[in-house]
């Protein structure tokens, strides 16, 4: 789950990362007040789920609050990434002496959390690791022990000299990592991270993302979901168990496993049709989650043909079946239905389904995902 | 032969009392499988179709020889199912159990390192040697004895790639599903070692899908140290960028993991790519001689 910067900058400041005051507007006069209260000079964000907010002028400079409440207004609504732009945080124009970058990821292949940091923040860290894997530094570290000082010295001492500022450095990581840990996070960065003028190290931006996994044991994390970021249906689709992604295309998929929702998807494409979704039914059986997918899938109105592509393991075939039967007479929309059903319990669904109107058979997933590809062009 | 289960394996089945773990205990047994125990706590001193339940793995193994466990416990409570049976002295763990937090896994997956155990999944579909052993949730009836190893981090995907393997008249050695979670405890790297070494497999097929770097290794591996013939396979050619994929380890993040760059580097590897899953049958008949 992504969480906005302004959330993210509350679970830093609960781990005494040295983040500046800041606040959020939701309209432009907010914004103004805001600016008065931090003494004129602010910067302002567009809190969207989206990286690249400065380049696609997201992110603004304001000389007063008169020059705030313009600025606001200019973000307000703009979208970015195809997100519209509800909130901005207004924070103190920071003077800024150097720019760092401090990351905390997962890396996959070692099975560990994986810091990694640059002496150059402020920039397109995905960038760097792709054109310049030198300037970035690397440091593994237990999750359970957290990190140790000695090692958050060693990282810090690789991107600043200065003792003074390098202490500074070496704190704020180690307060990062243990943020990244409390909050099961999957990332957790400041970019950049800065040394004012003064010499004093600030996070001049926060971004955490969540193990969905996780979620359960973290109400309070789960409660800072913004439902605005996300469509209704992605939104009914999680809290039913499904696993739904809307694209632009005209052939709903219901399918059982993220794998093969994938491939079904892939298969679409290949014979000359557009995919709507991603939906995976997940692996237990439920007739009601059947239900669910054909509400959420008619729901688009680009869809002009369903197909059902299930494999039956944990899943049964004939619980998908039981929920088509309950499912269609209950459905407003009227759209053709490819089904292939392989697997558990593959007989009894078959005859559960016998005789119901309106269901394209198919024996084989090429078969399945001709036929409707050929139903959504007719 | 086989890799990792056979005849010999005896199974403890964790969740045994569950809707799921009862359904799937009686399936694996109806195929074969030596079920010698089940674990529920509290539970001890029943059974499930005369297969004794007892209060821990350790009894289980103590009392049943048990020397294998499959997981079907929720997942709050599967990391501490996985210890319990690390700790109790069995060899191999297969954690069916989907949605395990991330971070939980990362002592786990040190632990069982320290104590040589092998953890397969979570997340997973289990694994199956036809005719032999089935330890998971697979449709037992798709497969068919014979010399293609299969090793997947899908599940049903994997299902409809054992069907038509099976559907070509073409049998299977054992097939893996390693589990779609980002951090597993066996991975492409871990198990192609063991089909080059089993005298039974004669070619592999492997089933990837968006996400990580274990397919890129697995290509290094497979061109540089495999005599065998593998075909591959890659879902999510069609995924958006930065959405998870059903599987929690199935995005792609930062412009990096995507089906693209996977099936290029299998390619370079020399490794032939299906492009879609009706074409692995055919690709892994050649691979054979048998066209």
């Amino acid at each position: 789950m992504n969480i906005h910067e302004y959330q993210a900058r509350e679970i830093f400041r609960g781990h005494g990362i040295p983040v500046p005051e800041s606040a959020v507007a939701a309209t432009p006069e907010e914004a103004e007040a805001l600016a008065a209260r931090f003494g004129g000079r602010v910067v302002i964000k567009a809190q969207v789920h989206a990286g690249g907010r400065g380049k696609a002028g997201g992110v603004k400079l304001a000389q007063s609050p008169s020059e705030a409440r313009e600025k606001a207004a200019a973000i307000l609504g703009m979208q970015i990434k195809g997100l519209t732009v509800h909130k901005v945080l207004v924070a103190p124009a920071a003077d800024i002496g150097h720019e760092y970058y401090l990351g905390v990821v997962l890396d996959r292949k070692e099975g560990l959390p994986l810091i990694m940091a640059s002496r150059e923040g402020g920039i397109d860290i995905e960038e760097v690791a792709r054109t310049n894997p030198g300037a970035l530094s690397r440091y593994h570290f237990d999750p359970v022990a957290g990190l140790r000082p000695f090692e958050a010295r060693q990282v810090a001492f690789a991107i600043e000299r200065d003792g003074k500022v390098a202490a500074q450095i070496a704190s704020t990581l180690q307060k990062l990592c243990a943020a990244y840990v409390a909050a099961d996070a999957s990332l957790a960065e400041i970019n950049p991270l800065i040394r004012t003028l003064k010499g004093e190290v600030l996070a001049l931006d926060a971004k955490v993302n969540l193990d969905d996994n996780a979620l359960y044991r973290h109400p309070d994390l789960e409660a800072l979901r913004d439902r605005t970021a996300e469509l209704p249906e992605e939104d009914e689709a999680r809290q039913k168990g499904l696993s739904f992604i809307k694209l632009d295309g005209n052939i709903g998929c219901v399918v059982n496993g993220a794998g093969l929702a994938m491939a079904t998807m892939d298969l679409v494409k290949h014979f000359g049709g557009t995919p709507a979704n991603f939906l995976d039914i997940g692996g237990s059986s439920d007739p009601e989650k059947v239900v669910t997918a054909i509400k959420i899938v008619t729901a688009d109105p680009n869809v002009k043909a369903i197909l059902f592509n299930i494999f039956g393991g944990i899943t049964r075939c004939d619980d998908v079946a039981k929920g088509l039967v309950e499912a269609i007479p209950r459905s407003k929309v009227k759209l053709p239905i490819v089904i292939r059903l392989t697997g558990t319990n593959e007989a009894q669904a078959r005859e559960i389904l016998k005789g119901v109107a309106g269901l394209t058979s198919a024996e084989s997933m090429d078969e399945a995902v001709q036929k409707a590809v050929a139903l959504a062009q007719a | 032969m086989s890799i990792l289960i056979d005849q010999n394996t005896r199974l403890v089945v964790q969740g045994i009392t569950g809707r799921d773990g009862s359904f799937h205990a009686r399936a694996m047994r109806a195929y074969g499988t030596q079920i010698v125990a089940g674990v529920t706590p509290g539970k001890g001193g029943q059974s499930l179709d005369g297969v004794p339940i007892f209060n821990t793995v350790k009894e289980a193994v103590v009392l049943a020889g048990a020397n294998a466990s499959v997981i079907y416990v929720p997942p709050s409570f599967a990391p501490d199912a996985i210890l319990e049976a690390a700790y109790a002295g069995v060899q191999l763990i297969v954690a069916v159990t989907e949605g395990i937090p991330t971070l939980e896994m990362v002592p786990i997956i040190g632990e069982l390192k320290r104590r040589n155990v092998r953890l397969v999944g979570p997340n997973c579909p289990g694994l199956i040697s036809p005719g032999k052993c089935k330890v998971g949730i697979m449709p037992a009836e798709i497969h068919m004895p014979g010399p293609v190893g299969v090793v997947s981090r899908s599940g049903t995907l994997t299902y409809e790639m054992v069907h038509q393997l099976s559907t070509n008249g073409i049998g299977q050695s054992t097939c893996i599903g390693i589990g779609g979670d980002p951090i597993i405890g066996t991975n492409f790297l871990d198990v192609l070692p063991l089909f080059q070494a089993d005298p039974e497999t004669k070619a592999v097929v492997m089933i990837g899908e968006i996400g990580g770097t274990a397919e890129e290794e697995a290509a290094q591996f497979i061109k540089t140290r495999m005599t065998k013939p593998v075909v591959g396979f890659i879902a999510g050619q069609t995924a958006p960028p930065g959405k998870r994929m059903g599987h929690a380890g199935a995005i792609i993040a930062g412009g990096t993991g995507t089906a693209a760059e996977k099936m290029r580097a299998l390619g370079e590897a020399g490794i032939p790519v299906a492009r879609i899953p009706s074409e692995v049958g055919p690709l892994i008949r050649h691979a054979l001689g048998l066209s």
